[in-house]
């Protein structure tokens, strides 16, 4: 896609590159990390981190009126062998290792969940067919917490796949050994009613490797919060992410990376396509090197391709830098409408508007779903968006 | 026999909150197997009557018509104008990214014929055509245009216009930024898709170069929006020698 040459009417593009003595990607936050639901003001609309977020259609996930109503998800694990996948009370010491709420509806998710399911890979093991944890929705409310913990050098692919309808929080922690290697595919592919609020808290362990590769068509409102921080030098985490926002669809994506250790990298890759009235996609892209995270190399991208009027982005890359010591750092920000010359020239070899349409969205999303990995996921993916297209030209 | 007819086109742009007139009562007649060069100066309105042909929605006809066989052209859209025979090779081809060489000449080949080429003799097509252009067969696998040199570029051009076969073709400016090498190697093409006698040629330059290596029956000057003289390929000469000067007095070019 070429870079935004028109951005459309009612969209943002903000960014920014700070040098700071203080984070602000802490301080703008209304108040700080906590897992204590009462540490946290309800939001009103106009914070920092809620001002994009209709909080009238969070069904009460934001006031605490979302009461979990037992019949929310069912969540069912197909682990290959040597797999361990259990459920675990709130007393166990993995829980909140990878991360601390730092929004109301995290905090009432950790609240408010009964069980936590777990999942860990022992170390030294290597998979070869993937994890996958089918969490269903089943009309109701549902608070969830998981966790997936890789030992040393283990290496897995773990494929969360979201269906259904349902009101839900939650958690995921993901807890990297030291040469661990993780990839987690998140598909949020819920039915029209649905609203999903979760943070996604990566722990990296010395020299580990995580890909998450977020990926978003259904829902009323969608609002995921993947961040990542470091145990030790070396780690590398690569964060892909795919969004296709419907008329009347919210789908928000608010990243951090925290370069909070030396010599780590970090590679955000996000892009949407929005079309219909009333399509809002936001993303928020934080990156964070704090001064002793000397040798970071980071960058991050969103590219938005708006395909009719009425739809909304807004996307706010935010890069903060502490130390100067590092290898690399960059961000970038585009959202363009359809491009009409590539219509064009396509169509100028015979070849019909839709189907036409249909190779530029294709392409668009191509490299990224090329680093998915996982077949199925891959060939449902580019199903799912011929079948958003046929809807639009319909 | 394919015939192409434009008679007295007229067609304007909008450009700074103002429209335009750019063609102003264009007629010529293409006939299969007939090379028709069309020259002019900058400005002169002779990419407008290219992209006009082709569809472009930048461009608004106001007065006039274009058939191909007796078919009203400019009722059709852009794909259709394609499937009946019109082929027009860009100045200026764009970046399709994320779409290989090889799926898009595959679709648009699908387009134009009807049905899908046979897998094992259209591989085969492709790759003789690629390599009479001296295209490299990696170059199947990158994406449309995208980090192309200008070579490249209209190369790709030449190939499409190879494989779609059309029944009129239109050169916009295929020789600009072409090195002599290159040159040669599309003009090559183009001769090869001449050579067969099913194909009416328009070809649009600024400059008499590419004459040498693709000889016109007819040539046209093109000023001011219209066609100011016609005639055989001498009158190319005459433009290499006398250049635009005569056609251009008055402030009538742009």
């Amino acid at each position: 896609m070429a870079d935004a040459q028109s951005i459309p009417v009612g969209s943002t593009t903000a960014g920014s590159i700070a040098v700071a003595a203080e984070s602000t990607v802490a301080t703008r936050m209304s108040a700080p990390p906590s897992f204590d639901v009462a540490d946290f003001p309800v939001p009103h609309g106009r914070e920092e981190e809620w001002r994009f977020t209709p909080l009238e259609r969070l069904r009460g996930l934001h006031d605490g009126t979302a009461v979990a109503t037992g019949d929310g998800v069912k969540v069912d694990v197909q682990a290959p062998e040597g797999v361990t996948v259990e459920a675990v009370g709130r007393d166990d010491a993995r829980l909140g290792k990878a991360g601390t709420p730092v929004d109301r509806v995290a905090a009432q998710a950790y609240s408010a969940f009964e069980k936590a399911g777990v999942v860990s890979v022992p170390k030294e093991t290597v998979l070869t067919e993937p994890i996958r944890i089918a969490v269903h929705g089943e009309g109701g409310v549902a608070y969830g917490h998981q966790i997936v913990e890789l030992g040393a050098f283990a290496e897995a692919v773990v494929v969360i796949d979201h269906t259904g309808d349902a009101v839900l929080a939650a958690n995921v922690d993901y807890l990297l050994g030291d040469g661990a290697k993780l990839t987690v595919v998140s598909v949020q592919d819920w039915d029209d009613k649905a609203v999903h609020v979760a943070q996604h808290n990566a722990l990296v362990g010395r020299d580990a490797t995580f890909k998450s590769i977020v990926v978003t068509f259904g829902g009323d409102v969608v609002r995921l919060h993947p961040r990542v921080q470091y145990a030790g030098t070396g780690g590398e985490a690569e964060l892909y992410g795919l969004y296709f926002t419907d008329a009347g669809q919210h789908q928000e994506h608010r990243l951090l990376v925290d370069h909070n250790t030396p010599h780590c990298k970090s590679n955000v890759a996000y892009k949407g396509a929005l079309q219909g009235d009333d399509a809002h996609a936001v993303w928020i892209g934080d990156v964070l090197i704090e001064a002793k995270a000397e040798g970071t190399d980071t960058y991050e991208m969103n590219r938005n391709l708006v395909l009719t009027d009425g739809a909304r982005v807004d996307s706010v890359p935010n890069l903060e830098i502490e130390t100067g010591e590092i290898v690399g750092a960059g961000h970038a920000s585009a959202t363009g409408r359809f491009d009409d010359e590539q219509l064009f020239y396509l169509m100028a070899r015979g070849i019909p508007e839709h189907e036409a349409r249909r190779l530029v969205v294709r392409g668009f999303f191509a490299e990224l779903v090329q680093h998915i990995g996982v077949d199925d996921i891959e060939e449902r993916l580019l199903a799912k968006i011929e079948e958003e297209l046929e809807a639009s030209v319909a | 026999m394919a015939t192409l007819e434009i008679r007295d086109l007229h067609v304007t742009v909008e450009a700074d909150n103002a429209t335009k007139e750019i063609l102003k009562g264009v007629d010529l007649t293409v006939k299969q197997g007939e090379t028709h060069a069309i020259m002019g100066p900058n400005g002169s309105g002779k990419s407008t009557l290219a992209y006009s042909l082709a569809g472009h929605p930048k461009y608004t006809i106001t007065g006039g018509t274009v058939t191909l066989d007796g078919e009203d052209v400019l009722e059709m859209s852009v794909d259709e104008r394609a499937r009946a025979g019109l082929f027009l090779a860009m100045q200026y081809p764009v970046e399709v990214p994320g779409v290989s060489v090889s799926n898009f000449l595959r679709t648009s080949a699908t387009a134009i014929r009807g049905e899908a080429p046979k897998l094992r003799t259209w591989v085969k097509e492709v790759k003789e055509a690629m390599q009479r252009l001296n295209m490299d067969p990696s170059f199947a696998e990158r994406n449309v245009n995208e980090g192309f040199s200008g070579g490249e570029k209209k190369r790709h051009e030449i190939l499409q216009l190879e494989l779609l076969k059309p029944k009129v073709a239109i050169l916009d400016e295929t020789d600009s930024g072409l090195d002599v090498d290159a040159l040669r190697i599309v003009s090559e093409g183009v001769n090869r898709v001449r050579e067969t006698g099913e194909v009416g040629t328009l070809l649009i330059t600024h400059y008499t170069r590419i004459l040498r290596y693709i000889k016109p029956d007819f040539v046209h000057v093109f000023a001011d929006g219209r066609i100011a003289e016609s005639g055989g390929a001498e009158l190319a000469d005459k433009l290499e020698n006398e250049g635009y000067e005569a056609y251009t007095k008055g402030g009538v070019s742009a």
